[in-house]
C-alpha cells in the first residue's frame, strides 16, 4: 500500500560488466557482494555492520 | 505440500475492473478466501460489496435467481433481502427480521477505472493510501486489458513479474530479446511505502515482434523497464521504446519515445489461486485500432504463457518434498526484496489492532 515515501531507500546496483551487486542502505552503509540473498542480509542487518564511514565490505 | 505465500490483511486488492461491475449481472468475486458479491446502486451507481453467502442457508448471493430490487440484494434461494450494509430488510413468512440477520460489507472504492476492495479492519480503511494507476482512464491513453485465474499461489506471480529476465526465454519471439536476461538491474525499496522499484536501461537492443510490429521501428532500440511494484496489489511496468541512441529531451518531453505502461494487479483469490488482472496502456497510435487488436492478442498470449508457466510450477511445488532448496542469482534481487516487503505486511495484517480508548 502506498502511503507514500519515507526516504527510507535501500538500493543495489549490480554494476555493469560483472557479478557484483553494490548495495548503498539508506543510512549511506555501503557493501558489495555476488550473492542478493547475502546482500539483503547486510542491508537489512542495519545497523549492525552499517556505518557511512566504514569501508566498504567485500565478501567476494 | 501446496505452496503458498500467506495473505496480507489491511490491504486495498483490486477485485474488479469498473466495467465488470453493474447492476444486469451480480459478480461474485473470492478475495484473500472471502467470497464477496459486487453490484452498484441504482441511483449513484456506487459499487457495493457484500458477503456472498446469505446468512440463512449460504447460498451465494450472486447466483441466479438472484437479484437486485432497487439498491437491495435477494438471495435466489429463499428471498433473504440485504441493503447496501449488509442488514437484512426483509425475510419470507414473518415479520420478525433475526437481529443477528446481516452479512458483511466491504469498504470500496472506485479509482482509474478499477474497483478496490479493503479486505480487513473496515476502520482501518483509508482510501489515500490506494496507489494510482492515471493512465488507466487518462485522456490521451489507450488501454487493452483481460484477466486470467491462475491456479498458483499468488506469490509466483510476484516472483514472475519482478524479474523480467524470463521474458528472453519464456516469450521469446514476443517480448523477450536475449538483451533483457543480459542487462543488469537497479533494485530500490522504499521501505515505509511498501514500494520496490527494479530498473532495467537497455541503450542497444533488438526490438522485439511485439514492438516492432506495433510501432513500426526498424533496427535496433534503446529500452527502458521501469518497474514500480506496491505491494501487496498493484505492479506498474513503465516501458519506454525508441530507435537506439534516441533519449528525451533536456526539457523532460519525449517526442522519440513510445510511452507503455503495462499494469498489473495481483489478487490473491485463495490458497494457491490468484486473480492475474493485466493491462497494456499506451500514448502512441491511441486512435488506430489495428494497433489497438494486436496489442490485445499479443499481450494475451504472453500473459496466456506465464498463466500455463505459473500452473505447472504450482503443480511441480506442490510434489516437492517439504524443505526444498531453491537458488537465488542477481536476477532475483528485486523479487527477493518484494517478498520480504509481502511477508511484513503479512506479519502487520495479522497483528490484533490496537483500540485508542
Amino acid at each position: 500500500m502506498s502511503s507514500g515515501p519515507t526516504g527510507e531507500i535501500y538500493r543495489i546496483d549490480w554494476l555493469p560488466g560483472t557479478d557484483i551487486l553494490h548495495g548503498t542502505c539508506h543510512c549511506g552503509a555501503e557493501h558489495s557482494a555476488q550473492d542478493p540473498v547475502e546482500m539483503w542480509e547486510w542491508m537489512l542487518g542495519h545497523p549492525e555492520g552499517h556505518s557511512p564511514a566504514a569501508p566498504r565490505g567485500n565478501s567476494s | 505440500m501446496p505452496h503458498t505465500t500467506s495473505f496480507a490483511r489491511n490491504q486495498w486488492y483490486v477485485a474488479a475492473y469498473s466495467h465488470e461491475v453493474g447492476r444486469e449481472e451480480l459478480l461474485g468475486r473470492t478475495i484473500l478466501g472471502e467470497p464477496l458479491v459486487f453490484y452498484r446502486t441504482e441511483e449513484e451507481g456506487t459499487p457495493v460489496a457484500l458477503a456472498d453467502r446469505c446468512v440463512h442457508r449460504r447460498f451465494p448471493l450472486h447466483e441466479k435467481p438472484g437479484r437486485l430490487d432497487g439498491d437491495r440484494i435477494v438471495c435466489g434461494y429463499h428471498g433473504f433481502t440485504y441493503d447496501t450494509t449488509g442488514t437484512c430488510v426483509y425475510v419470507p413468512g414473518q415479520k420478525r427480521i433475526p437481529r443477528t440477520a446481516r452479512v458483511a460489507s466491504y469498504p470500496v472504492v472506485e479509482l482509474d477505472s478499477l474497483v478496490w476492495v479493503w479486505i480487513g479492519d473496515p476502520a482501518l480503511a483509508d482510501p489515500q493510501t490506494i496507489p494510482r494507476a492515471r493512465h488507466l482512464d487518462a485522456p490521451g491513453w489507450t488501454t487493452v486489458r483481460g484477466m486470467e485465474p491462475i491456479a498458483a499461489d499468488y506469490g509466483l506471480l510476484v516472483d514472475n513479474l519482478l524479474d523480467l529476465s524470463h521474458e528472453t526465454y519464456l516469450h521469446g519471439g514476443y517480448i523477450g530479446t536475449p538483451e533483457v536476461a543480459e542487462t543488469p538491474i537497479t533494485t530500490e525499496v522504499d521501505e515505509g511505502a511498501g514500494i520496490v522499484r527494479v530498473s532495467r536501461h537497455m541503450d542497444d537492443a533488438a526490438c522485439p515482434p511485439f514492438y516492432a510490429k506495433s510501432t513500426g521501428i526498424e533496427g535496433r532500440i534503446t529500452r527502458w523497464q521501469d518497474i514500480e511494484y506496491h505491494a501487496p496489489c498493484l505492479y506498474l511496468l513503465h516501458s519506454r521504446i525508441a530507435p537506439a541512441g534516441v533519449v528525451p529531451e533536456a526539457d523532460g518531453s519525449d517526442p522519440g519515445g513510445f510511452h507503455t505502461e503495462i499494469t498489473y494487479a495481483i489478487t490473491p483469490s485463495a490458497d494457491g489461486q490468484v486473480y492475474d488482472f493485466w493491462m497494456v496502456s499506451r500514448d502512441w497510435a491511441t486512435e488506430d485500432e489495428e494497433v489497438t487488436g494486436f496489442l490485445r492478442d499479443n499481450n494475451h498470449t504472453v500473459v496466456m504463457q506465464d498463466v500455463d508457466a505459473l500452473n505447472l510450477l504450482q503443480k511441480t511445488l506442490g510434489s516437492e518434498r517439504t524443505g526444498y532448496q531453491e537458488l537465488s542469482i542477481n536476477i532475483d534481487t528485486g523479487g527477493l526484496a518484494a517478498r520480504r516487503i509481502l511477508a511484513r505486511l503479512v506479519e502487520e495484517g495479522d497483528k490484533p489492532v490496537e483500540k485508542v480508548l
